[in-house]
Formats: structure tokens, sequence, C-alpha cells
């Protein structure tokens, strides 16, 4: 029962993390039907810009992180207008593309200013666990858990009842009646880059804190939540929470039980499992659990 | 009077394979240049070439699977690594030569790709991306566990016989060439020239333009008679024939070693890209942009190896190391190009071309 737990808290926060990674994947898609390839690089530039702050200028840790996530979401502003506002209309592979090759010139560039080795981001929650029924829960992932759920929290609050979500929620159903309505569609889209940019700075200060290191690799756990927001359905909110929080836990679960039960599988199943889990799911639902079915026209 | 040779008036020239004399005499003499570039070239240049070669035949691959039929595959590393994987375990030490290995690569490429059908089927555009590249990951697992066929983490070493009949490509010593490295682009590129005809031959008739109908509005083309489960599973079938087969050329005879390394996770995801890049820089359903692609993705890194470290700012102990350079050059590249020119190279070339046919002219 403790291993269950343990596994279960233990997932729920890589999960969580995955949920803001995914809902900066559905953002974008939804406003732009761009699948964004440099969340990645935003990623990393978050984490590092953590780094930055926390170790090298010696500001208190939550200083760091709100300076991380500003700085993630000027940089989503930036990849907008440098790049990606260019390519408005273009075919949606081309801005695929795009994305794909801001990625190499993002990374170069993190590997530029702050070198390729792995850094230390340190322990800002302690080193302390807590019992829970048997479970033994380190407080840094409860802490993790709390942030990555706050985030969340504002971010659907603002969708939900803010004039100007509503105006990104009208553009993403049809971005011509929300003109006739007077929603700027180029703001929304602006918008839409820099909550995911800081959406990805907070995934990437969670996945890089305590036990793991900071290095450019990191940028990968980005393709690791495919499967979370595939699973939701690519232009569902909601569904990239849900998609990230059951990925993390069944990937957790597979990493504690398999070896157990099912050794014959042997090391690094756990890694395949959400492959496993989205192929069962699009087999069935081809759009995802919440994914809206497009509706197709000769 | 001279015919305006961009104007066709017969259904027949729509479909002919090379179109006018002009065309056919100079493609005659590339191959010339290309077949006498072993007597000039260094061994290292050859290799570089040799490499151009397998991504030529990695891109038209891809190209008959995204250009002509718009399905997206980040994930074209995995149907390398059965060919570069099949030739380590099977091809090692036998005496079949190389069209017992190359057909055998394909058939096995082609009936996994049959059946990825199903995903083909169902998934479209960004949803079908994003489970190829789960390809390379569930395929990490499968390499690393598989360690019978695969030779776990270590990986193989290919060293397959390099025959065709009684002409051994590893020692061509009837025609003055002795190094294996000569042999091998010369067997490389006569593969090149293979798929080549072969991709042509499939997309200029009635399979392409069907495919380019799935591609264009897959509804509509079902309605008009076009079956979907053929073309849309019978394109991830020969896609991944071809690529199977130069993954069986580059792993199998260039590299000459496969792990699961190179195959998965960052690497096999940048192999993947590279041919999506090849691509575009080529040109989007072209045959002969694909091998521009391939030539230009395979040959730039290259270039900048060499003469690159003149340049003030790389080098080791400079600001940038060629390899980053490189990669901010490959990203760059990408997004000029969709930027600029989205139709890549062959439009570049086309448009040059019509610019001279309709002078003085040229609208």
């Amino acid at each position: 029962m403790s291993q269950f737990l343990e596994a279960v808290i233990n997932g729920a926060c890589v999960g969580a993390a995955y949920a803001l990674l995914g809902l900066g994947y559905v953002i974008i898609f939804k406003a732009t039907e761009v699948l964004n390839f440099a969340q990645g690089g935003m990623l990393l530039f978050g984490a590092y810009m953590c780094y930055n702050a926390h170790n090298t200028w010696g500001l208190p840790w939550y200083l760091s992180m709100v300076i991380a996530t500003l700085a993630g979401a000027l940089f989503g502003l930036i990849l907008e207008q440098v790049a990606l506002r260019f390519l408005v209309g273009q075919p949606v592979f081309a801005q695929i593309m795009v994305t794909i090759g801001l990625l190499f010139v993002i990374q170069e560039g993190v590997n530029l200013v702050w070198g390729g080795d792995a850094l230390n981001m340190g322990d800002p929650w302690g080193l302390t666990t807590v019992t829970v029924f048997g479970a033994i829960i380190s407080w840094a992932y409860i802490w993790r858990l709390i942030m990555a759920g706050v985030a969340l929290i504002a971010f659907f609050l603002f969708f939900r009842y803010s004039r100007f979500g509503t105006a990104m929620r009208a553009t993403a159903d049809d971005h011509e009646a929300a003109m006739a309505q007077g929603v700027n569609p180029n703001r929304v889209y602006v918008a839409a880059w820099v909550i995911s940019g800081a959406c990805a700075a907070l995934a990437g200060i969670s996945f890089t804190t305590g036990s793991a290191q900071l290095q450019p690799t990191v940028q990968f756990v980005a393709i690791a939540a495919f499967p979370a927001i595939i699973l939701g359905g690519l232009d569902s909110p909601g569904g990239a929470v849900v998609g990230g929080l059951t990925i993390g836990i069944l990937q957790n679960l597979a990493a504690a039980y398999v070896p157990q039960y099912l050794s014959w599988l042997g090391d690094g199943f756990d890694k395949v499992v959400p492959y496993l889990v989205l192929v069962a799911v699009l087999l069935v639902r081809p759009y995802g659990l919440f994914g809206t079915k497009e509706v197709r026209r000769v | 009077m001279a015919r305006a040779r961009s104007l066709h008036t017969a259904y027949a020239q729509d479909l002919t394979v090379f179109r006018g004399r002009s065309t056919r005499v100079a493609l005659a003499a590339l191959i010339v240049l290309a077949a006498l570039m072993p007597y000039w070239l260094g061994s290292d240049w050859l290799q570089t070439f040799s490499i151009a070669g397998c991504f030529a035949v990695g891109s038209i691959s891809l190209n008959l699977l995204t250009g002509y039929t718009g399905q997206v595959s980040l994930g074209h590393a995995f149907f390398l690594a059965i060919g570069g994987y099949t030739v380590g375990h099977i091809a090692n030490d036998s005496s079949a030569g190389v069209i017992f290995w190359l057909l055998l690569v394909a058939a096995l490429g082609a009936a996994v790709g049959a059946a990825l059908g199903p995903f083909a089927l169902r998934l479209r555009g960004s949803y079908l991306a994003i489970v190829t590249i789960g390809l390379l990951y569930v395929s990490d697992y499968v390499w690393n566990r598989w360690t019978w066929f695969t030779g776990g983490g270590l990986g193989e070493q290919p060293n397959p016989p390099l025959t065709i009949g009684p002409v051994n490509f590893a020692k061509l010593s009837g025609i003055g060439l002795d190094t294996r490295e000569q042999g091998v682009y010369l067997l490389i590129w006569l593969v090149v020239v293979v798929v080549a005809v072969l991709s042509k031959n499939l997309v200029r008739g009635r399979p392409g333009r069907a495919m380019q109908a799935v591609r264009d509005r897959d509804v509509a083309a079902e309605a008009i008679g076009v079956s979907l489960v053929r073309y849309k599973v019978g394109a991830f079938a020969v896609s991944s024939a071809f690529a199977a087969m130069a993954g069986a050329l580059y792993f199998g005879v260039v590299l000459r070693t496969i792990t699961p390394e190179l195959v998965t996770g960052p690497q096999g995801l940048f192999l993947s890209i590279q041919f999506v890049a090849a691509i575009i820089i080529g040109g989007l359903a072209t045959i002969y942009g694909s091998i521009i692609g391939a030539l230009f993705i395979a040959v730039i890194p290259e270039l900048t190896r060499r003469f690159g470290t003149h340049l003030p700012f790389i080098g080791d102990d400079k600001l940038i190391t060629v390899n980053s350079f490189n990669n901010v050059l490959f990203g760059a590249l990408i997004v000029l190009f969709l930027v600029i020119e989205p139709y890549g190279l062959a439009a570049l070339w086309r448009r040059i071309k019509l610019y001279f046919l309709t002078w003085p002219f040229s609208y």
C-alpha cells in the first residue's frame, strides 16, 4: 500500500510538470494549430534563467522562480515576434519545421551561454520527507506539485473568467467571428506564446531541482510530454492536465511494479508505458480523450 | 519556330520520365560525371558523398510519404534501423550478394511499414507526427531487449558482402578502383539511381496522382474512387521499404556499426529530422529535389568542418565549436528556407529555368 501511494504521489508530481508542458503545447496548438517543438528550448531557457538568478546572482529562490517564469514568458514573446509571426497562413507543416529549426538554434545558444556541463540547481525545498500512511514522500515533490497546481489553477481561472481568456477561446473557436467582435487575433497568438513560455519555464524548474541535474539534454523531457497531450487531445487544455497526470502516474507505477511482478519485461519498460497507453487510446479515439473531432468536408 | 517546352499538349508528355532530349543529355552527363568521381576524389570526400547517397535514398522514401501522400513522419530513423539491424544480423558473412540482402531488407521494411497501417489510416497531421516520434521511443526498448537480433546496447557490426553477380564492389581492380570507399560510393549511387527511377515511375502515373489526391484532400479523393486504405498504407509500406534500404546502406555499408543509441532517442530524432530538412530544402513532392536536398544536408556540415575553422569565431577554443555551428546552421537553414522559399531548391531551379525558357517575355 505504501509503495502504491508513493508511486502515485511521485507520479502525480512528475505528471503535474508534464501537464504544465502539455498546457504550453495545447495553448499554442489551439490558437495557431502549430505543434511547437521549440517548447523544449523554452523549458531549457527558463530552467537556466532560474539557475542564473538563484546561483549566479544570489537571489532568493522564490524570486528566482518568478524571474525565470517572466523570462520564459518574454522568450515566448520574442520567438513569436522574430519567426512565427511571418508564418501565419503558411502550411502547418512548415510552421512545425520552423519550430524545430528554432529548437536547434536555442539549444546551441544555451550551450554557448551556460556551457554543456551539468549544473546543480540545488535543493531549494530541502531534503526532508514526510510519512503519509507509511509512504515516504519528499517535501520537494509536494512543493513541486503545489507549484504546478497553483500555476494550472491560475491559468484555468484566467482562461475561463477573464475577458482576455474569453477572447482566446473565441478566437480558437472561430477567429473570423472573434475578429468581428473586436478581438485582435494577433494579440491572442502572442498571448498563447507568452503563456506557453511561462508554463515551459515552470516545468523546466520542476524537472531540474533536487537530484536531477541541469544540462541541455533536459529539453528532451518536452518530447516525453507528447503522449500526455495526445492522450488528452491536442486542443484540450483540460485534457493536457488529465493526460499529464495519467502518464506520470502510470509511468511511476510501472517503474515500481514491473521489476517486481513482470520482471521478464526488463529495464526501461516504464519509458515505453506512455506510448503503449497512447497507442491503445488512439486506436479507439483518434483525437484523444477530450480532443475535438475534426469535421471533414469534401 | 521554337516550341514552348513548358506547355504540355498531350497526356503522354505529362507521363514521361525525362522531358525533352536536352534533359536526357544533361542527366546522362551528370551520371557519367558522378561515376568518374572515384578517380578524382580522396576517400574522405567519397565517404561524404556515400553518406549523401544514403540520405538521398532516405529522402526519396520520406518524400513519397510526406511530399506526395501528405503523411508526416518524424520517426524515419526507425525504418532505417530495421534495415541496419537486418543487414547486421542476416547478411553478415553470407555469400548472397547485394541484390539478395537489399531485397530482403526492403521486404521486411515494407512489412513493418504496412503493419503500421492502422495508425496511418486513423491519424492525421500532428497526431501522426507524434506517434511516429513514439516509434523511436518504443523501438529503443525493443532494440535493447531483442539482443539475439540486435546485439543489445553494443549493437551489431555489419559486414555484408558487396557483390552483384561476379562484380565485387569492395575491390573493383578491373577498372582501377582498389579501395573499398571507391566501390562503396559507386554501389550506393547505383542504388540511388535505381530507387529514383522506381520512385519516379511510381509517382508519374496513376498511383502518384492518387497519392497526391490523398494529400490534397483525402475525403475528396475517396469520393472519386481512390482507395484510402490502399494508398495511405501503401505509401507507408513503400516508404519504409526504401528507408530500410537506406538504413542497410548507411549503417551496414558506410558506418558499419549500428547501436540503439544511433537510431533512437535524441540521435534518432536528429537523423529523422535531417530527412525532413532534406526534402524541405530540396523541394517537397519532387524526386530530384530529394537528392539535391540530401546532398545539401550531407555536404554542408563537411564543408564547415573543413573550412569553417578559417572563420574567426569557429573552433574548439573559440566562440562556438564546429558541431554547434553546424547545428545552428542546420536550424537556421530550415527556418530561412521555409520563410523565404517554401518549395525548396527545386522551385528555385524551376523558376530560373522558366525565366530562360520564356525569355524575353518572362513575367
